[in-house]
């Protein structure tokens, strides 16, 4: 399939959905991707089955805030540079890149890459939606090596991390990234094509762009979009539950520090005053109440959209008043296996519950 | 006006030539109140006229880009995303230079004085007049824009330039936007402030003048003409402002209805609770602030579907009949049944009702009491649904019903504590502009593991009222209306960008003034 304008844009709305709060709006990363595409034609994407074994294949994105890369803009040569030093490396050509995680800004970033390398991007991510760092991908929980991994920013600035551990390497490249002006682009995880094959959470590119689609066209016909949506995410079959959660207004929102983080909450209230959700955040939405009851927690994805636009709302961007619909939906098989859910279940972010899938919080094993 | 008092009011079709139709409007006004010219203290002016020569591409200027943040941006050129026609018209003299802050305050890179100069003379020599500037993190450290001014004045002293600090806050992209399209009104803005001036002068009218911005402050015609872009959406904030003004209170549902809609919003202090979607003006995306506004199918002129056969119904069926789609809109005196149309509309169910008196009832087909209690009934449920939407807090709300359709708004409605219909309510928008009261914003990063939250804050609040007082506001009334704090995730510490925003009166803005909402379209932008 060839990523054009529309899919491009289709892409934005979808992998905002699956940021699931976090990873930044796509805005500034469809803007970069338009360019490039103007600039270069459409990128190909290709499933993970068209990798031969042994292809090198990269994933890329962004590390650091949202919030300064829409102040602080990219200089459009970070990932190149990045992706031609591991080459190096490797003394080998890349044959395909891919997204780090599909959620927010980064689903987009490999494209940008893609069209300067002129290689294809591969239908597939490691996280299936947004997490905070990087050891939360699945292949970090799969027992593969981060490096070589090849941090650059905008003043050229290059740096190769060399380490076993990759917490070390995370906790290096958070603070190069700091260093850096709070932005940096990082190349990790380099993978074979069977690690690819094996490890990598297949068709979330594809998922991604199709839910924007539904989104897009439902909106078009004024059908409502988040019947599309939810339907989008259960035929895609790596997200097979979905659901509208809750229907009303954010009445509070506050933020506190607890054990050196930034913790936020949200309180929705429904329009006829009776039912409320709280939904605690840490960068991306972790867990949602339902008049005290949990309707659902990570790794399964909770989103906060405008309730007239389905436009997805990031943690950074919740206000007071906004009228709101969150949606639930179950993250891919991969990230809630037993193994995975110590890295990315709810004790990973200090909550005391055990993890229990949504379908079942919402009883919808039974549609 | 005199105080809270609305001495005269009018209405004048606009004009092309845009000061006529005000020196028109304020002619009537001051005959009707048997008032001299020269008793008036100030004028002020909320007018779409900037966001309509956006939208119509329409008398703009060719506009130089200097963007001070390579390397950084490279990758974004200015004007990335923008409707090819509108980006033709400004043309594409771009300069891409080396400068601007990282978020530490840093220097991206230094300001590179001899290519700014360069840039000046070459748009001198292509005949460029209006320059915009762009550093990043220009709302954090102003210096170096300040200095690349400096520089472009020296080299091209004929040019105007537009400085993104001074237009928008953090948020690159939006900002540039913002600051070219500012640069695109320049010769535009200075033509119709001064023949705003000029007709004022002309009918003896020689107190200052001031336009009404998007926030519902106020700058002076002078700094109008240097910033335009911040006044292209003061509209919907005026007659949000003005029912406030009109009926003294600060937190209210405003519901306006016109013709085909109805624009819920909702007054907090005082001021229009903001709409945090960003906002495309002329399809240009920017982040002005703008009020958060719902615009529900239900107005005056709104189509009502219902076969003719059923209009003596004794029950009518929820399905057998539709509130909308569609509306006559201003058309009503035409198509509308009161007036002898073939069209039913909410009006003429309004009237049959007894809700209100216009046009010709007998010529109203004969609803059954029946079929007019239920449209009638289905027409609060909607206007209730809307409120329900935009209330925020538990319990009923005040509601201020303004607009040539607020008939449609019953005394008594569900969520509504009372409905206030205030006087004047048909020229809320003009009252909205003569609030006189002027801002200030303060926009800094801090990180909260360094300074203490309360300190931080405080030291804002005390900068902002200070800049307020700087705009001509009065110490002893300035006060800070809003703080807003984004967080910066994903990054160690507890950073978070904050916000604030202050108003005062204008010193000596509360004798006689001449307010004007100069509306050619509304909600254009």
């Amino acid at each position: 399939m060839l990523i054009d304008r529309t899919a491009l844009a289709d892409l934005a709305l979808g992998a905002a959905f699956l940021g699931s709060g976090g990873g930044g709006d796509p805005y500034y990363g469809q803007l970069l991707g338009e360019a490039e595409l103007a600039r270069r034609g459409a990128v190909e994407m290709i499933a993970l089955d068209a990798l031969a074994d042994d292809a090198l294949v990269v994933p890329c994105g962004w590390i650091g805030a949202p919030t300064v890369s829409v102040e602080k803009l990219p200089s459009g040569r970070e990932a190149i540079a990045g992706l031609r030093r591991l080459e190096q490396i490797f003394g080998r050509p890349i044959d395909a890149v891919m997204p780090i995680e599909i959620g927010g800004g980064n689903g987009l970033a490999p494209l940008f890459a893609a069209a300067q390398l002129d290689v294809p991007v591969v239908d597939c991510d490691g996280m299936g939606r947004a997490f905070p760092e990087s050891q939360m991908a699945i292949f970090n929980i799969r027992g593969l090596s981060a490096c070589p991994s090849v941090l650059t920013a905008a003043c050229g600035a290059l740096t190769v991390i060399e380490t076993d551990d990759n917490l070390t390497h995370e906790r290096v490249a958070r603070a190069l990234s700091v260093a850096l002006g709070g932005i940096a682009h990082m190349v990790e995880y380099p993978l074979t094509g069977r690690q690819a094959k094996d490890h990598a959470i297949g068709g979330s590119l594809s998922t991604a762009i199709a839910i924007g689609a539904a989104i897009r066209e439902a909106r078009a016909r004024g059908d409502d979009p988040f019947v599309a949506l939810c339907a989008a995410l259960r035929g895609s079959g790596l997200y097979p539950h979905a659901g509208v959660l809750f229907d009303g207004k954010i009445v509070d929102l506050e933020r506190e520090t607890r054990g050196g983080f930034s913790i936020g909450r949200l309180a929705i209230e429904s329009f006829d005053g009776q039912s409320r959700m709280d939904i605690e955040f840490q960068n991306e939405n972790l867990i949602a109440r339902r008049d005290g009851e949990v309707v659902a927690m990570v790794p399964d994805l909770i989103t906060v959209m405008d309730r007239e636009t389905a436009d997805s709302i990031t943690t950074e961007r919740l206000k007071y008043g906004q009228r709101v619909k969150v949606v639930g939906s179950a993250a891919p098989p991969m990230l809630r296996e037993a193994r995975a859910l110590t890295f990315v279940g709810p004790a990973a972010f200090g909550f005391a519950e055990d993890y229990r899938p949504i379908e079942q919080l919402n009883a919808w094993d039974d549609l | 006006m005199r105080g809270h008092e609305v001495v005269a009011w009018t209405k004048q079709p606009t004009t092309a030539e845009v000061s006529l139709g005000v020196a028109a409007a304020i002619d009537a006004v001051l005959t009707q109140a048997g008032v001299q010219a020269q008793a008036i203290s100030s004028v002020m002016i909320g007018t779409t006229h900037f966001a309509n020569a956006l939208v119509e591409r329409n008398r703009l200027d060719k506009v130089g880009v200097l963007r001070l943040a390579s390397p950084s941006g490279e990758a974004l050129p200015p004007m990335t995303g923008w409707p090819e026609d509108l980006a033709a018209c400004v043309g594409r003299h771009v300069y891409l230079l080396r400068g601007g802050y990282e978020l530490d305050g840093r220097e991206i890179s230094a300001l590179d004085a001899d290519a700014v100069r360069q840039a000046a003379r070459d748009l001198r020599g292509r005949g460029v007049d209006a320059i915009a500037i762009c550093s990043a993190f220009a709302p954090i450290n102003a210096d170096m824009e300040e200095r690349a001014a400096a520089i472009v004045r020296r080299e091209h002293p004929r040019a105007s330039v537009s400085l993104s600090h001074t237009l928008g806050r953090l948020g690159f992209i939006e900002r540039e936007n913002a600051t070219i399209l500012n640069a695109a009104l320049t010769t535009l803005a200075a033509a119709v402030i001064a023949s705003l001036e000029q007709a004022l002068h002309a009918i003896g009218v020689e107190a200052p003048l001031y336009i009404s911005q998007n926030d519902g402050t106020l700058i002076s015609a002078t700094q109008a003409a240097a910033t335009p872009v911040l006044t292209i959406g003061s509209g919907p904030t005026n007659s949000m402002r003005g029912a406030a003004f009109l009926t003294g209170v600060k937190d209210a549902i405003v519901m306006d209805v016109g013709g085909t809609t109805t624009d819920i919003g909702v007054l907090s202090n005082g001021f229009p609770r903001e709409s945090s979607i960003a906002v495309d003006i002329g399809g240009v995306r920017t982040n002005f602030r703008m009020p958060d506004i719902l615009a529900i199918g239900l107005g005056g002129g709104t189509r009502i579907h219902l076969a003719p056969e059923l209009y003596d119904a004794d029950d009518l069926g929820a399905d057998s009949f539709r509130v909308g789609p569609g509306s006559v809109g201003f058309r009503i005196t035409e198509e509308g049944m009161l007036f002898g149309g073939a069209t039913l509309t909410a009006s003429d169910v309004a009237a049959a009702q007894g809700h209100v008196r216009f046009g010709d009832p007998s010529r109203l087909p004969p609803l059954s009491p029946q079929v007019r209690a239920a449209i009638w009934t289905r027409f609060q449920t909607i206007l209730e649904d809307g409120v329900d939407r935009m209330k925020t807090t538990r319990g009923d709300a005040t509601i201020l019903a303004v607009g040539g359709g607020a008939f449609l708004i019953p005394d008594a409605l569900k969520g509504a504590a009372r409905v206030i219909r205030p006087p004047h309510a048909g020229v809320a928008n003009a009252v909205g502009a003569a609030i006189a009261q002027v801002g200030a914003q303060v926009d800094h990063i801090i990180d909260y593991a360094k300074v203490a939250r309360a300190d931080a804050l405080q030291a804002m609040r005390d900068e902002a009222c200070g800049r307020v007082v700087a705009a001509g506001g009065d110490a002893a009334s300035a006060h800070v209306v809003e703080v807003d704090e984004v967080y910066l995730s994903y990054l160690p510490g507890r950073a978070a960008q904050v916000r604030v925003r202050a108003v005062g009166d204008l010193v000596g803005g509360r004798a006689p003034v001449a307010p004007i909402a100069e509306s050619g379209a509304r909600h254009a932008y």
